[in-house]
Formats: structure tokens, C-alpha cells, sequence
């Protein structure tokens, strides 16, 4: 008897409601019964409100089941799982569960499709293709086709991966480096994690290609230390790539080089900006370093340095397999290809959802995310992290790019969602933005280290205090523009955003008359 | 590579001189080699004892400051002893967004301490985290290494006893 496929996701969102002891029962049942399987442990098809999700290969394609226990398993055994037979827990074929199949999955097409550490399964699904081409046009060719793909720094900050490799490839200098951010620090994000940890070998393609683009034959990826999983994966993948010639001294007999290595964070928010990240992996304080230099001329240990987003190097496989133009004509405006939106927060349905820009925060958060966990109205939606503004019901039916949402004060960011239902408090999750800003604050400029602080004080007197409330608000909104304008970096001169936004749309929560 | 040792009050006792050497040596001549010198040797002691920062500052030459100075940085390295399990609860936006605040509330009063304190009964030690990455089954937690979500007060609990009475969970830092 042939073996029946049976996929359990080892992705940490599903290890965290008990894959791994479902993953158990299903060989123990199986043994049981006499019924041999073959168990593979995949990434996460990303609809995590049905973790664990199980499928099955049948005949007709894969059926899924979930969201299944490990109490679940004789059950479904009986039910006929092996044969795709129905279940209360069946969700059908995989493919045809609407959340899934009215994406555009292009960075995530295979995330929870194949075994992430399985180099056959990797190539059988397009793995390698843009590596290949890549090894046989010129660094300038390759960064023109990144450039003319449109694809933009999906980490937040939205700047042309192009224009980036360009300036680094354009720079002379003994050494050159690749660096990933994998310190994805945001609450409402997980999207690198799902794909380190789902398909490894996509962000080593890309960052192999990278290296050849711009002429760097070292690279490294920060990730943070909260993900375990994915640095345990990924360490894995890095060897078996290394023995089968995708990565070290001559890459598929080319006489290129490419050496990677992983290096962990150690739980400092702040390092999720560049500079500061750069000075973490130099084994130092993470501290921020003023712009210029920029990286690209003056990063890693003082060399030109490419420092990416897991999702855009990630992307870049695709885009030189698959050409410029495919993924340009994904998107609207000036915002081309695909964002792997994650939803969070009170949502019934949370998990990733990657639709090409310019979608609305509306539909995301009903048609996928199938409205309030809790079945109370939703009030406001973070967007972009917790620097990014709280959005109202109003501001819902903006198409998600990159222009128009900072046209709105508000930013699309790394593609976080975090939704919270009408019995939110917006003064105190305007305090927990400054409280976070205060905890995470490198030290370097003073708005951001002291600025914090006397923001956090500020809103316990508006709320303690509604005597002094417009004075005190007062107050509040001339340190936002201190602290907006006098940080150094990015992340810091945003921390403002959520407080304003809250000021804007929710000044109901501050006690003053809505504007 | 070594072998865990228990991150308890006997710190570095049951660690070799030789093993702790050989780890800044290994690291002192790899390129930025601090950050991954601390965490191998928090690994092996559980703890970056005060007394280390003098060692690790001559391996890879540079001052004692600029040691005291990273570790103190970053909240992941700890210059006292852990107890036994490290629970770590989500503080971030997400959590929050669903019970979150209650469920941190409850973890104080359960183990009778805040934030960065152990247990009353000196077996637990209690963190934040700003994020696991688990958001849309909030709220999560970490226990002992391990991601736990749609966390609520009577799972967290559950897993707490089947931890503290030494089932499940088992890891690093509880082998000896």
C-alpha cells in the first residue's frame, strides 16, 4: 500500500495551539490501524484561525481539516481522513477555501505548499529559477529588472530595492554585504517568520541573488531572538543549501560566492532599524546611527551594505524568474506587486493574506478577517506597527498603498493590522504607544528617550485630570512635533503617529469634542 | 556542543573553566562576535555572572565597560540567575486587543510577582515580550522556549502546573 500524505504545519503559530502532538497522533493512529502515512511537517497555509490545519493528499487535491486537536485524531481516522472523507472539521480542498484562493500569493506561493526544508521540494516548485537566471546576466541586469519590478522595501520604510543594489553596486570597496532584517518587531506581524520558517530557501535564493546584484560574497540575517523556530529552520536550510552547492565558495560550479550566516537578536526592539541593526550585528549596542552615510555607501563594519526586509529579498526570486513585468502589473499607482497583509487583533478570522496593493483595510478585515472576534462592532484599526496610526471606521475604504495611506497621515508599513473592537480605550492605547517608545528607546536622542517618558506622564493627567485636559493636550501634541522632528531615525520620529491619529479620530476617548 | 547546565542559584558551579574559555575564543576572532559570545555563554551558564564581563573584555580586547555595556542593553542577557522556567507574556497591541491586560493581570497575582520578578515560590521567572509573532491567536505566550496561543487564564494556568510539577516543557536549563 502506498503511503497517504498527510500535512501537519510546523510553522510556531500552529506549534503554539499543538501541532506537534497532533503530528503524533496522526503516526500513532496511523500505526495502529496498519495504515502507513507519509508525515510531512509543512509551513503554515497562513488561515491561522484554523491551526492546526491538517490536510491530506487525495486524488482530487489536498482536503484540509481543521482547526484539529490531537483528541481530534482517532475521529477523524474514523471518519475516513485518509480517503479526504467528511468530517465536521473538514474545510474541503485546500485550494478552494475562499480566504486562500482569492489571494494573490506570489512572495508566500509556496508557504505550507511544500516541505520548507526539502531542497527537491523547492526546485519542483520553481525554487532556484530566478537564482539560475540571475547567475547568467550581468549584477547591472539583475538590478535593472529589480528596479524596473517596482518592488519597494517591504520592511515599512517602502524605498526602491533597486535604487538601493544600484548605489551598493555602484560603490568600490574591498567588501560588500548583504544583510536581512528579520527582527520583525511590530505587534501584528508575522509574515517574515511565516516565510522563514515555511520556505527557507526562497530568502536564501534572494539574498544569493542579492550578493551577485551588487557584488557582495557575504551575507547575514538578523532575526530575533523571539523566533526560535525560525532560526532553528533556517540554520538547516543554510546547510543543506551549503551541501548541495546554493550557497558557499562555488555556486553551481560558477566560480561565484556566497557564504550566509545567521546571527540572533537579543530582544532589543530598536534593532529592527537599520542602523541600529547594522551596529547590533557589529556586536555592539544597538544603537542609531545618523543617515548619511547611508548603508549603502557606509553600513556593516563601515562597507557598502544592502540591508532588506526578509519579504523584499524574499520577492526577488520570483521577480527574476518570473520577469519585471509580471510583478509590476500586480498593484496600483506607485505601489507595484503583492503585500502579504497580516491580520490581527479581534479578528475572527486572523492570518495572512497576501492581495496585490490597493485593496481596502474594509475588505481585508470582513471578507477575510470575517468581521470582530468578540462579535462586537469594530472601533479602530492599527495599521503599519506600533508606529503606525489608529484608523476609524472612516478612513476604511482607502486603498492600501503606499502614497494614499500617506496621504492619510498613516502608513502601510511592514502590512500589520491589528483590529480592536469597540471596547477599546484609545487614551490608553495612545499611553502604550509612548509607554512602548519609552521601554524600546536606544538612549541616542533626547525626544525619543526623555520625549517618551514625558508623553506617558502627560496622558495620565489628561485622564486623570479633565480640568487641565486641553492645556495637557495641548502640551501633548507639541512634544509629538519635538519628538518628530528631533530623532535621529525613522522609527523613533514616528512613535507620534498612533498618538496623533488617536487625537484625530478618537478625541472622543480624550474627552474632548470630536473635531 | 556543551552541555545545558541548570540556570539556578548554583551558577556557573557546574561549568568548566575550560568550556566558558573556549566559547570567547571561539567568538573573539568572529567578525561582530560579541552578541553571539553572550548568548552561547548565557546558554551554558544560564546567566552572564558579573565576574565573566572581566574575561569576556579580555578575550576579545576591548574594556569592561563596553561588555557591561551590550549586555546591559539588551534584555534578553540577564546578569542574575533565572529561576527555573521562564514564562514570557505578550504585553504588545495585538494581545491586548483580546484580553491581553486581564490575562497579564492574572499571571501576576497568580505567581505573586510583576514583571522581570520570579515567583513567591522561586520557580518561575516572569517577563514581557513586546511580540511572538503569534498575533492572530492572540494572546500568546512563550514557556520555557515553547509559543503558546489563544492563551487564556485557566490554559496558562494548565500549563504552569504541568511545567512547575516537571511534565511537559522539558528543555534546556531543566536537563540536570
Amino acid at each position: 500500500m502506498t503511503p497517504v500524505t498527510v500535512y501537519v504545519p510546523r510553522d510556531a503559530a500552529a506549534l503554539a495551539v499543538g501541532a506537534d502532538s497532533v503530528a503524533k497522533a496522526v503516526l500513532a493512529e496511523a500505526a495502529a490501524r496498519g495504515t502507513p502515512v507519509k508525515l510531512v511537517r509543512n509551513g503554515s497555509r497562513g488561515l491561522l484561525w484554523l491551526e492546526t490545519l491538517l490536510e491530506v493528499a487525495t486524488p482530487q487535491g489536498r482536503v484540509a481539516y481543521g482547526p484539529v486537536t490531537s483528541e481530534d485524531v482517532a475521529g477523524l481516522f474514523d471518519a475516513g481522513l485518509l480517503q479526504g472523507g467528511d468530517h465536521p472539521l473538514s474545510q474541503g480542498l485546500t485550494e478552494e477555501i475562499p480566504y486562500l484562493k482569492n489571494q494573490e500569493r506570489l512572495t508566500f506561493a509556496r508557504v505550507g505548499v511544500t516541505d520548507p526544508l526539502s531542497l527537491e521540494d523547492y526546485a519542483a516548485h520553481g525554487g532556484w529559477q530566478g537564482l539560475k537566471r540571475a547567475l547568467q546576466i550581468a549584477p547591472e541586469q539583475i538590478v535593472e529588472e529589480v528596479t524596473q519590478s517596482g518592488l519597494r522595501g517591504r520592511g515599512g520604510a517602502a524605498f526602491p530595492t533597486g535604487i538601493k543594489w544600484k548605489t551598493v553596486l555602484h560603490a568600490s570597496a574591498p567588501q560588500k554585504y548583504i544583510v536581512c532584517n528579520a527582527d520583525e518587531g511590530d505587534s501584528g506581524t508575522f509574515a517574515d517568520r511565516m516565510l522563514m520558517e515555511g520556505d527557507p530557501y526562497c530568502l536564501i535564493e534572494g539574498m544569493v541573488i542579492a550578493g551577485l546584484a551588487v557584488g557582495a560574497d557575504q551575507g547575514y540575517i538578523y532575526v530575533r531572538s523571539e523566533y526560535p523556530q525560525a532560526i532553528d529552520v533556517l540554520n538547516q536550510a543554510i546547510e543543506r543549501a551549503t551541501s548541495a552547492g546554493w550557497l558557499g565558495n562555488d555556486l553551481q560550479g560558477s566560480g561565484r560566492r556566497f557564504h550566509l550566516e545567521i546571527r540572533k537578536g537579543a530582544g532589543a526592539y530598536i534593532c529592527g532599524e537599520e542602523t541600529s541593526l547594522l551596529d547590533s550585528l557589529e556586536g555592539k549596542r544597538g544603537m542609531v546611527r545618523p543617515k548619511p552615510p547611508l548603508p549603502a555607501i557606509e553600513g556593516l563594519f563601515g562597507q557598502p551594505t544592502v540591508v532588506n526586509n526578509v519579504l523584499s529579498l524574499g520577492t526577488v526570486p520570483l521577480i527574476l524568474a518570473k520577469g519585471a513585468a509580471y510583478y509590476r502589473d500586480f498593484g496600483v499607482g506607485r505601489s507595484h506587486g503583492t503585500q502579504p497583509f497580516q491580520l490581527a487583533g479581534n479578528l475572527k478570522h486572523g492570518g495572512l493574506v497576501e492581495k496585490a496593493f490597493g485593496v481596502t483595510l474594509r475588505e481585508l478585515l470582513y471578507d477575510y478577517g470575517g468581521g470582530s472576534a468578540s462579535g462586537r462592532p469594530l472601533r479602530a484599526v492599527q495599521v503599519g506597527g506600533p508606529l503606525g496610526a489608529y484608523l476609524p471606521e472612516s478612513q476604511w475604504d482607502i486603498p492600501l498603498d503606499y502614497e494614499a495611506y500617506a496621504a492619510a497621515s498613516a502608513m502601510v508599513g511592514h502590512g500589520g493590522l491589528v483590529a480592536f473592537d469597540d471596547t477599546v480605550n484609545m487614551l490608553r492605547m495612545a499611553r502604550y504607544a509612548m509607554e512602548f517608545c519609552a521601554i524600546e528607546s536606544c538612549g541616542k536622542c533626547t525626544p525619543c528617550r526623555i520625549g517618551s517618558v514625558r508623553g506617558v506622564e502627560t496622558l495620565d493627567r489628561i485622564a486623570a485630570d479633565p480640568g487641565k485636559r486641553e492645556q495637557q493636550v495641548e502640551l501633548l501634541r507639541d512634544l509629538c512635533d519635538t519628538m518628530l522632528g528631533g530623532s535621529l531615525c525613522a522609527l523613533r520620529g514616528m512613535a507620534p503617529y498612533p498618538v496623533l491619529s488617536v487625537l484625530q479620530h478618537f478625541p472622543e476617548d480624550f474627552g474632548l469634542a470630536a473635531g | 556542543m556543551t552541555m545545558p547546565v541548570s540556570n539556578s542559584d548554583t551558577g556557573s558551579a557546574g561549568v568548566g573553566e575550560h568550556i566558558w574559555r573556549q566559547i570567547i575564543q571561539k567568538h573573539a576572532s568572529q567578525p561582530g562576535g560579541l552578541l553571539p559570545a553572550l548568548h552561547a555563554l548565557q546558554d551554558v551558564l544560564g546567566y552572564l555572572p558579573d565576574w565573566l564581563v572581566a574575561e569576556v573584555a579580555a578575550g576579545f580586547n576591548i574594556s569592561r565597560a563596553e561588555v557591561h555595556g551590550v549586555i546591559s542593553f539588551y534584555p534578553d542577557f540577564r546578569s542574575k540567575p533565572a529561576a527555573r522556567h521562564i514564562l514570557r507574556v505578550c504585553r504588545a497591541e495585538s494581545c491586548q486587543a483580546v484580553g491581553g491586560d486581564a490575562l497579564a493581570e492574572h499571571v501576576r497575582r497568580k505567581l505573586g510577582c510583576d514583571f522581570h520578578g520570579t515567583s513567591s515560590d522561586g520557580s518561575v521567572t516572569l517577563e514581557p515580550v513586546y511580540c511572538l509573532g503569534l498575533c492572530a491567536q492572540s494572546p500568546a505566550v512563550m514557556l520555557d522556549g515553547h509559543p503558546h496561543a489563544r492563551i487564556n487564564p485557566e490554559k496558562l494556568d494548565r500549563l504552569l502546573a504541568e511545567a512547575t510539577q516537571g511534565r511537559g516543557t522539558a528543555k534546556q536549563g531543566e536537563s540536570l
